[in-house]
């Protein structure tokens, strides 16, 4: 076994509701960036498998995004993988 | 012997002292369920209240379906007992699986907190029995996330078999087809964004939610008489 960062990003799905998206995009112009467009605003979601490798660590993340970190209905996810150095 | 009516508290509900205050106007017997408890203690029907359980991290009503008490509502919903999800509760309802499709953020991107119109669309479920179609009732909203979505195949589904429940006559919320509650297929779990609770004395403004409770008695009494 081997411990393995795993790094979820959830979105809004295409077409969901994003205000605080939407509210960010109308405040930065404020800051003279006035060329920022398609802000969105989702969430980051950071955990430790200790897992035989990294594709079974990939699979397990998979299907706990699927059961609850994340709503099909609504969000969509991205599941990203990195070896943990073991300790000396 | 009056029916009893289990409200299910979680961690962060705010609205189950006023559902159980007009269950008793009404002349039935609230029974206060902890989400901790893995019973509804026999109850007749169930009301999930509205609130923040969990304080809804991660999303709202996606962490009251590990709650103990959840296990319980599954089990009744599955023989057949009245259960009604009233705004949180309603989320909690559709990240249990037991209501199809989500409550996303509101359209104009603000929390409302306002009465509003809506029109009873099916006089068959446990939250409207004692309606009429096309019955309009002053009810208030207050949520942020109260904007109903789901795929398409779902919306006809929903359409076809006469499952939409309530629908705003002023969508104020960008809901999908003006959606404010819908029911299961087997039309004995509804679940609704507006509070009928916060309708149920002229001394609040309107006493028009008072009929949807009294249709959720008539569904607990139903029972009762089994």
């Amino acid at each position: 076994m081997a411990a393995y960062a795993v790094h979820v990003e959830v979105s809004h799905r295409p077409g969901i509701a994003d205000p605080a998206g939407a509210t960010v995009e109308r405040a930065l112009p404020a800051l003279g960036y006035t060329n920022v467009t398609q802000v969105h605003i989702g969430k980051v979601i950071r955990l430790t498998v200790d897992a035989p490798d990294a594709d079974a660590a990939r699979a397990q993340a998979t299907e706990m995004c699927e059961r609850l970190l994340a709503n099909p209905v609504i969000e969509s996810y991205e599941v990203s993988i990195a070896a943990l150095e073991a300790a000396p | 012997m009056s029916a009893r009516i289990g409200v299910v508290q979680f961690p962060g509900t705010n609205c189950e002292l006023d559902v159980m205050w007009v269950v008793e106007e009404l002349g039935a017997h609230a029974e206060l369920c902890w989400h901790g408890d893995a019973s509804i203690k026999g109850v007749d029907a169930v009301v999930l209240p509205g609130g923040f359980a969990h304080g809804d991290y991660l999303r709202t009503g996606a962490l009251a379906r590990f709650s103990p008490v959840m296990t319980a509502v599954t089990e009744f919903v599955a023989a057949g007992g009245p259960v009604v999800g009233i705004c949180n509760g309603f989320q909690v309802l559709t990240e249990a699986e037991l209501l199809p499709g989500a409550l996303q953020k509101n359209a104009g991107l603000k929390f409302l907190c306002e009465t509003v119109e809506i029109r009873v669309e099916t006089t068959g479920t446990v939250l409207t029995n004692a309606c009429e179609v096309g019955q309009r009732l002053r009810v208030p909203i207050n949520h942020f996330e109260g904007n109903y979505v789901c795929d398409a195949r779902t919306l006809a589904q929903l359409q076809d078999e006469d499952r939409v429940v309530v629908r705003y006559t002023d969508n104020p919320n960008g809901s999908l087809d003006d959606i404010a509650g819908i029911c299961n297929a087997e039309r004995n779990v509804v679940g609704l964004m507006p509070h009928p609770e916060r309708a149920s004395d002229a001394m609040l403004g309107s006493a028009d939610g008072v009929v949807l409770v009294r249709s959720l008695l008539a569904a607990a009494g139903a029972r009762l008489a089994v």
